[in-house]
């Protein structure tokens, strides 16, 4: 069962992609999306299963490589971690299919769009059910491929092309480190199992490389390499440069790709070895200060920009920059939670976005767009409520997870954390004003659009609409919903409350959660036995807790229990007791939960007074603040640096080699023997005069000459 | 001296080759050039009936006819090959010879059928004047089907050309008997192997001069007969010359005479100056290699091309031969039957290509055959990389037996030298694939006879080229019993 929810999109691709032009554009998207939608409802009746009830398992497929002591298997990891990624995926991956048959109408290659959907579908999900390090990196460069595919699909576009190739080589560099990252964990750990790796991870704590003559603490160089990856997967400050050309590609691969799902690889990977990170205290700090300035430098550059997409691309990249500083102050929990959310909201606001330029005939410049709100209403209230959510107003899903991520940061404590923490709340402010930039610019004031363009705006159809409803639904509710489970509580009523939700199936579930709570650790060795030792602490815990819990009513059997994460997460994050974070949020000081409301509130009037009720602000404020506009506009001259530095020097470096191949190596190899062959050729045809004197001239020197061989050898006998 | 009657009966394959060669002769003067192909066909029968005449004799070895012959399982192998050579000939140019304008001659056939009785008895001669008369018998035929097409100025030319060389290559081979008469007192075989082994354990513990000069001028006569290099010249020109299925029959069986010779000449007389003739041989190898791969490259000519090809062949063969290893021999063997079957095939296919009724010569002319042809292109292709030498087709094989058993016999820089020029090789010959397959079809395209014959050769020489892969054993079980009828 488990394992057609990871196939069925493999068997789409295959389906659609070899068989795309006997299915017709028609059966190729059926199968496609019906694929993705079978994966999409086994994937979240294993929510259930897995997550709710913690039967947590591994399903060994085949043995892949066995070199020596080194083995891996082809095998699905299903703990709590992969089976919400894996929710994640399948609903927006079938959103998106569903969306694409709508969006793509017009293109001629359909079921090749579909095939190379499905694709990263699967790759994404063998990434987030990987087993050990190598099957996640089969996931890993498998998405990165999908996403060069889909980047690049309007191929006769040189600007898509570049951006495809973009992608593809920024990445390398990220995965250059993420597999130097998979080799020094077989170094120290002698395995690339996450089992094997994790349960090691304590006593590898005090282990160091040599390495030239230094010494290295062995877990935070691995902390470090793989966060690398992570860098260059989910767009973090330095690597981040191909994402926004990412958005060349056609919108539903912005939403599902660069938004929804692969970039949120990185985040995956951390939380995923959150067990080894927890001793590795640098690395920790460094993914948190490298989120922390992601977040606002994304933020600012977001501000500027006119391309609607770009706009949510930033945006995108400023929100990855949040999950990340909170997994370096070991909130994991609360990074998982904001990339759930995240991905409901922005994926949501990215085909919104989709729609717009669907119904403004391919526009993406906002400057060209405005006062369109009344002819598309559906699509303006479903962007409303993305941009409600992204900017973290109270009861829409960012507003639970973007909180509790500040709330982490600050409760952590330590400088980096507490930097983090501001350079978030002014991202906030930030995000909230960019977001109804974007809105005010989009759909309200004069129409700046041509009147031909502006005469043809039609809502999109239902194919469109229905799978913005799915994702607006998430947005709505989505944080109120996981809010405990992923980040538990004391506040925010109990775990099964929220489990329990309005059906039946949920209300059993909540059920057996209170079972569990009451039977305290009989109960968590029972489920998770494996687990049992390294959580024994947690579990100690519990047991107190739940002692006052079952004397409170079953309604609330985890009220109080601060520590949610072991039993919604059970051992799929690992977090050290005096790094919960996530706990102590709890308990922080009222302006400290208030502030980011408020500063997301200031935002959003900020950007009602400089675009919609004075409209000479704007101007104003981008000539008096001229340098730092142009800074912002320029995306803070990365790319124009790294043409200087690296490209610039590549190229150079690459005519030399190529100098070096051409003459020195093909002129003296192939080339120069080839031609040597020649003139030996011309030498012998030239000796075939056709002369028979000549060919008889020949006959008898060749027997001299043996005979003279004779003589030179054997002298004494002539 | 004595002469037994009943010494008679061991003969008789070629006895029977013999008169019914004269027997042609006198039908066809009666019937003219009308009855040629009732002559070929009556030729082809009585060569698959002298196949037959071998099998069914005795192959223990016996010397006859005061030892002037030697009937033994080497020889009876080597005749078996050479008979099928020759019906495979008959075959290649029964189509031909009728439709070419002043070849279409009754004696054709019959000149085949005495060149095959000259190779015969080159094959089972034990003795040096024997060889002399079987090398004339044989090489007089070739002479005149050489230049049997009258009209044609270049077919003369092959004819005049083929005939002054060959018999400075016969007088040089008189000359070195008599030196090696003088020096060993016999020109029979068993008693020049006893003369030489005593002269190379005698008081000087080396042989004469005078011998090794009459062994060298010896082995030369030889070797030009086989066409290896530096005593090809004559090969090109005639190749290119004579009519097509001339040349196929000067590429097919000859050759393999020659070799069959060369190998009881070196093991039986000349054995004990093995360190001698193994530098010959080691020099006339690497030689035709050499020039096989290199001049091929610039030649447009199919024929020239394919005269290059088989003295590129000779090359590889004679590695098996310097070796003077009972596996280096077997190697020769299958690489001669392999051999065999890829030329017979090749040439098949060319005889059949008519561009305007003149017979296609040029590379340029098979130029995007693939796209009209496909069912030949594809042949055509196999064979060539056979010849090559591409895994998995026959054409490997032969090449890899003879590496192999050159690096066991430790001449690794033959197996080295071989490997190289094999690879300078694949040029031309996937240059000739190039062009069927993605050169644009010139003016005109090529038609292809329908002839049975023709058919039927290239489709087996296909299944043998392809299949041989799944059943090596039967040529690798001939070779091996060939080389054990010389060597014991």
């Amino acid at each position: 069962m488990e394992v057609i929810a990871i196939f069925a999109p493999l068997f789409g691709f295959l389906l659609a992609g070899l068989f795309g032009k006997g299915l017709t554009d028609k059966g190729s998207q059926f199968i496609t999306c019906l694929c993705v939608i079978a994966a999409a409802v086994i994937s979240c009746s294993m929510f259930f299963d897995v997550v709710l009830d913690g039967h947590t398992r591994i399903v060994d497929l085949v043995s892949w490589i066995t070199v020596g002591e080194f083995t891996v298997n082809w095998a699905l990891r299903f703990d709590q971690l992969s089976v919400i990624m894996m929710c994640v995926i399948t609903v927006v991956s079938s959103c998106v299919h569903v969306y694409s048959i709508g969006y793509m109408s017009h293109d001629a290659c359909k079921s090749r769009f579909m095939a190379y959907l499905s694709l990263f579908t699967f790759a994404m999900l063998m990434l987030v059910t990987a087993d050990n390090l190598l099957q996640l990196f089969f996931g890993w460069e498998g998405v990165g491929l999908a996403s060069y595919l889909l980047i690049g699909f309007w191929n006769h576009k040189d600007s898509a092309n570049a951006a495809s190739m973009k992608a593809f080589i920024v990445n390398r560099v990220g995965d250059f480190g993420l597999a130097l990252g998979i080799m020094a964990t077989f170094v120290v750990f002698g395995s690339i199992e996450f089992e094997t790796i994790f349960a090691h991870a304590a006593d590898m704590a005090d282990v160091s490389f040599e390495f030239w003559g230094g010494s290295y603490h062995a877990l935070t160089v691995i902390g470090l390499l793989l966060f690398m990856g992570a860098v260059g997967k989910s767009a973090q400050l330095g690597l981040h440069v191909w994402l926004p050309d990412a958005m060349e590609g056609p919108t539903p691969v912005s939403a599902l790709i660069h938004a929804a799902t692969m970039v949120t690889a990185g985040v995956f990977l951390v939380a995923r070895f959150s067990p080894l990170y927890e001793y590795a205290p640098i690395a920790l700090q460094t993914v948190c200060i490298f989120g922390g300035i992601t977040a606002f430098v994304a933020a600012t550059i977001g501000m500027t920009q006119f391309d609607i997409k770009r706009v949510i691309a930033y945006s995108t990249m400023s929100q990855l920059g949040y999950m990340f500083f909170a997994l370096g102050v070991s909130a994991y929990g609360a990074a998982m939670f904001h990339l759930v959310t995240h991905a409901f909201f922005k994926a949501l606001l990215f085909l919104g976005a989709g729609s717009v330029i669907h119904a403004m005939s391919d526009e993406q410049d906002m400057r060209n767009m405005g006062g369109i709100w009344k002819k598309i209403p559906t699509t303006y209230v479903l962007m409303w409520i993305g941009s409600l959510a992204l900017a973290g107003v109270p009861f829409f899903a960012g507003y639970y997870s973007k909180d509790i991520i500040l709330e982490s940061a600050w409760a952590d404590g330590s400088w980096f954390g507490s930097m983090a923490f501001w350079l978030g709340i002014a991202a906030a402010f930030m995000t909230a004003f960019y977001s109804w930039r974007l809105i005010i610019m989009t759909f309200h004031g004069k129409p700046r659009a041509e009147e031909k363009v502006m005469a043809h705006i039609h809502e999109s159809p239902a194919v469109m609409l229905v799978p913005l409803f799915v994702l607006a639904f998430g947005a709505l509710f989505s944080g109120k919903l996981l809010y405990d489970g992923f980040v538990g509580s004391a506040h925010h009523g109990s775990a099964v409350a929220t489990h329990a939700g309005d059906t039946e199936t949920h209300a059993d579930v909540s059920l057996k959660e209170m079972e569990k709570s009451l039977h305290g650790a009989e109960s968590a060795s029972h489920d998770d036995a494996h687990n049992a030792d390294h959580d024994d602490a947690h579990t100690q815990d519990e047991d107190a807790h739940h002692d006052d819990v079952a004397a409170d009513d079953g309604h609330a059997a985890s009220h109080g229990d601060a520590h949610a994460g072991p039993q919604f997460w059970a051992d799929s994050l690992v977090v050290l007791p005096e790094n919960d974070t996530v706990e102590a949020a709890h308990s922080v000081p009222l302006w400290v939960k208030k502030l980011p409301i408020v500063v997301g509130g200031v935002g959003i009037l900020f950007a009602y007074i400089v675009y919609m009720w004075s409209s000479g602000l704007a101007k104003f404020f981008t000539t008096v603040f001229r340098p730092l506009y142009l800074l912002f506009f320029n995306k803070w001259y990365f790319d124009e640096i790294y043409n200087a530095l690296f490209t610039r020097s590549a190229f150079v470096f690459g005519k030399i080699f190529s100098i070096m191949d051409k003459k020195l190596v093909d002129g003296l190899g192939p080339d120069g023997l080839s031609k040597l062959s020649l003139r030996v050729a011309a030498v012998l045809s030239r000796a075939q005069s056709g002369f028979l004197f000549h060919y008889a001239f020949i006959m008898i020197v060749a027997a001299v000459a043996i005979l003279s061989w004779f003589v030179l050898i054997r002298p004494e006998l002539f | 001296m004595s002469f037994d009657i009943a010494s008679l009966t061991l003969i008789l394959p070629e006895l029977f080759m013999a008169s019914a060669g004269l027997l042609l002769v006198v039908f066809g003067a009666f019937l003219g050039n009308k009855s040629l192909a009732s002559i070929s066909w009556v030729s082809f029968w009585v060569f698959l009936a002298a196949i037959f005449m071998v099998l069914a004799a005795d192959w223990s070895p016996v010397t006859i006819m005061n030892d002037m012959l030697i009937l033994d399982g080497f020889g009876a192998g080597f005749k078996i090959m050479v008979l099928a050579g020759m019906m495979a000939s008959v075959l290649l140019s029964l189509n031909f010879v009728i439709t070419q304008d002043g070849l279409g001659r009754f004696e054709y056939p019959i000149l085949m059928l005495l060149a095959g009785l000259g190779m015969l008895i080159m094959i089972m001669s034990n003795n040096l004047l024997t060889v002399y008369m079987g090398l004339e018998l044989q090489s007089l035929s070739l002479y005149v089907l050489a230049a049997l097409q009258t009209k044609s100025l270049k077919s003369s030319e092959a004819g005049i050309k083929y005939f002054v060389l060959g018999a400075l290559a016969s007088g040089m081979f008189l000359f070195g008997t008599s030196f090696v008469y003088g020096y060993t007192g016999s020109i029979e075989f068993q008693a020049i192997g006893s003369s030489v082994t005593a002269l190379a354990s005698g008081e000087a513990q080396a042989l004469p001069a005078g011998f090794i000069l009459g062994m060298v001028f010896v082995l030369i006569a030889i070797v030009f007969k086989i066409s290896a290099a530096p005593f090809h010249m004559w090969t090109p020109d005639v190749y290119q010359g004579a009519p097509t299925s001339v040349t196929a029959f000067f590429a097919l069986v000859p050759k393999v005479a020659a070799i069959a010779l060369l190998i009881r000449l070196l093991h039986v007389p000349f054995a004990a100056a093995v360190d001698e003739w193994q530098q010959i041989i080691w020099f006339v190898s690497a030689a035709s290699m050499i020039v096989g791969a290199f001049a091929a490259l610039v030649q447009d000519n199919i024929k020239r091309l394919l005269a290059y090809s088989s003295i590129g062949h000779m090359g590889y063969a004679l590695i098996g031969i310097v070796l003077a290893t009972s596996y280096g021999l077997e190697a020769v063997v299958a690489y001669l039957v392999i051999y065999m079957f890829m030329t017979a095939g090749t040439f098949a296919v060319i005889l059949m290509m008519r561009k305007e009724d003149v017979p296609v010569t040029s590379i340029r002319d098979l130029a995007g055959l693939s796209s009209y042809q496909p069912a030949m292109a594809y042949a055509l292709a196999i064979l060539m990389f056979s010849m090559a030498g591409i895994p998995p087709l026959a054409g490997f094989f032969g090449k890899l037996y003879i590496f192999k058993a050159a690096i066991e016999a430790d001449f690794v820089i033959l197996a080295v030298l071989g490997v190289l020029t094999s690879v300078v090789a694949a040029y031309y010959y996937l240059r000739i694939i190039k062009v069927m397959f993605f050169d644009e079809v010139a003016n005109e395209e090529i038609v292809f006879v329908k002839s049975k014959s023709l058919r039927v050769l290239t489709w087996g020489s296909l299944v043998f080229v392809v299949g041989f892969i799944l059943m090596p054993s039967p040529v690798l079980d001939f070779a091996q019993s060939v080389i054990s009828g010389l060597l014991g």
